[in-house]
């Protein structure tokens, strides 16, 4: 029986080995200097061997990506404090239901829901309807996690800080909080590993452009280009030359994801040491 | 006389009367106002997706009426702009059911040689590998699919097993479909890998939740290693393993983006087992960058709408089962 659980062991592991060889072996093989400095343009510059490459969208990834969890933190942090240091409030059950609703629908739909609420009265897809999107995606898994990480602090520390006189508000921030530090910051490193990965609420919402916008706000109030959709774009796309661009987006995106994955894993690992 | 002190003296002065009052109880009701205002955004939010696919879909739903929406057969965008969810229906519920099918003994194998024969180590690599599956961007695995996988699945697996039908049973082909290796069968084998990690993780957690005088009754009785895991923990976890096979079928009916690459998407029924199909998810992500017309528009929304139920559903009923079958928590073993 051991011999049969080792062996399924393998068998499940196995597909994780052969994709991240090919996406780093393939992906290391496409990349290129042109890649970060040059824009990506029509498809015939591509096709004709001119120089193009993805750096519009590598910074509307980090645009896209730092305001989506500039909006997605505070929130996600306040209603995990919500329901680890207001645990009698009476919104609690509706809250905690919602939220695990919001973490276990499929992403596309956020991406429907602020198609309609921000792009729509907009009247122009945006890089900043990309990031509500993603924070979207982000919120319940901070809340999750910070209501965990509260939780996770011994409820006399808190006691100790009332007792001194400190008021409620001031014990959460300066004791609590604190203390709880790294479990937070794990949380928003899962989220911000979820979400930097997802495609689908991006393509109804920063929509993708091929090319640089004219000034530094192009990247939050029009058309902007992310990682995740344009890997999808290039990969479906018909030409070989994009494919092997695709190859590149595909590391780029995997390196930032796994580093942030492992980065977060690790930093679990200690707090756990200090627990034990 | 040192500025800062008498500073300090007057300030304190004036604290005790007002500042401390207001400090503390203003304080406290600034910030609970904050936290129960960011939390209620949550709700708020949830609420709203929900009530916004309803009513974006609502233009199909009248049109249709909810039951002839799912049940009917034709997506036609072009022609007679008639729009039915079941193929999308369809495709979703046979590629997720399939694949958690597939995934779900491997990834109970996994749960319990990490948590019960692997050593410390082992079953942290173990563990830290199975939730890196579950981290690779569904993106990432599209091109692989694309490039890598569905290639070498139509070379080596789906057309011998095509020319052998057809050399054998040829009546059967219509059941097998072209194999060009991007179908149902591709989109449920990435599927089925994509949500290993999540029933896994639940069982792991299930299975070490599992109380010591458990197993130590077990060993007592006589058992041998794999039958103190076959009854006496198994059936104690059942509660925390159903629940995340239930959350894996979850996460296989929303995925979207491995889907929409590898499936083929092919809008009419009938599907075959390595012909192209499509998922709700897919249709979504494929047309509606494309949909003109507003009943096609409104149609794409109400397939969100269907899908939004249906995930919620099966959410719901995870958490139920995980309440309802473990122990403690009703049924007693």
């Amino acid at each position: 029986m051991v011999g049969l659980l080792c062996i399924s062991t393998v068998v499940v592991l196995l597909p994780l080995v052969i994709i991240m060889v090919h996406v780093l072996v393939e992906g290391f093989s496409a990349l290129s200097y042109d890649f970060f400095t040059e824009e990506l343009g029509s498809p015939s510059r591509a096709i004709q061997g001119q120089a193009t490459g993805l750096v519009h969208t590598i910074i509307g990834t980090i645009v896209v990506d730092t305001l989506a969890l500039l909006i997605a933190v505070p929130i996600g942090i306040g209603a995990g404090m919500m329901l680890s240091e207001y645990p009698e409030h009476p919104l609690n059950p509706t809250l905690r239901l919602m939220n695990d609703t919001l973490n276990g629908m499929p992403a596309i739909l956020k991406g429907l829901f602020i198609f309609v609420l921000i792009v729509k009265p907009m009247g122009t897809f945006s890089g900043i309807a990309g990031s509500v999107a993603l924070a979207v995606v982000m919120l319940p898994i901070i809340a999750r996690t910070t209501e965990s990480a509260l939780q996770s602090i011994p409820w006399t520390i808190r006691e100790s800080g009332l007792a001194l006189g400190i008021p409620r508000w001031r014990v959460v921030l300066s004791t609590v909080m604190p203390a709880a530090k790294g479990g937070l910051i794990t949380g928003i490193l899962l989220a911000f590993a979820r979400a930097a990965g997802e495609a689908a609420p991006l393509l109804f919402t920063s929509f993708g452009n091929n090319y640089l916008p004219n000034n530094w706000y192009g990247f939050i109030f029009s058309p902007t280009d992310t990682l995740p959709q344009r890997l999808y774009s290039l990969a479906i796309s018909p030409y070989e030359q994009w494919h092997s661009m695709g190859w590149a987006a595909a590391i780029i995106l995997f390196l930032m994801v796994i580093f942030a994955f492992i980065l977060a894993r690790l930093l679990a690992r200690d707090k756990f040491k200090i627990q034990a | 006389m040192d500025p800062e002190n008498s500073q300090l003296k007057s300030k304190g002065n004036f604290r005790n009367k007002y500042t401390d009052a207001l400090y503390k109880w203003l304080g406290d009701k600034i910030f609970t106002f904050v936290v129960v205002g960011l939390g209620a955004t949550i709700i708020l939010v949830t609420l709203g997706m929900a009530l916004v696919l309803f009513f974006e879909g609502s233009g199909a739903l009248t049109e249709f009426g909810l039951f002839g929406f799912i049940k009917g057969t034709t997506w036609d965008p072009a022609v007679q702009m008639v729009f039915g969810a079941w193929p999308f229906m369809f495709g979703t519920l046979v590629t997720s059911a399939l694949a958690l099918a597939i995934s779900f003994f491997p990834a109970l194998a996994v749960a319990i040689f990490s948590a019960e024969y692997a050593p410390g180590w082992l079953a942290e690599i173990i563990d830290n590998l199975i939730k890196l599956i579950a981290a690779i961007p569904s993106v990432v695995i599209g091109i692989w699919g694309i490039f890598i996988l569905a290639p070498w699945l139509r070379d080596s697996i789906y057309e011998p097993i095509f020319f052998w039908t057809e050399a054998n049973y040829p009546d059967m082909l219509h059941i097998l479909g072209n194999p060009m290796g991007y179908g149902m069968a591709t989109a449920t084998i990435v599927l089925s890998l994509m949500i290993l990690p999540y029933t896994t993780a639940l069982a792991k957690d299930a299975i070490k939740a599992v109380p010591r005088d458990q197993r130590e009754a077990s060993w007592a009785l006589g058992s041998t290693r794999w039958e103190v895991i076959r009854m006496a923990v198994l059936p104690y976890a059942r509660g925390g393993i159903m629940a995340g096979a239930i959350l894996s079928l979850g996460r296989a009916i929303g995925e979207t983006m491995a889907v929409a690459m590898l499936i083929g998407n092919k809008n009419t029924l009938p599907f075959s087992i390595f012909g192209a199909g499509a998922t709700m998810p897919s249709v979504i992500v494929n047309e509606f960058r494309e949909a003109v017309e507003s009943l096609h528009l409104s149609s794409l929304m109400a397939i969100g709408f269907v899908l939004f139920l249906i995930a919620l559903i099966v959410n719901l009923s995870a958490a139920y089962i995980q309440r309802k079958l473990s122990i403690g928590g009703g049924q007693v073993v």
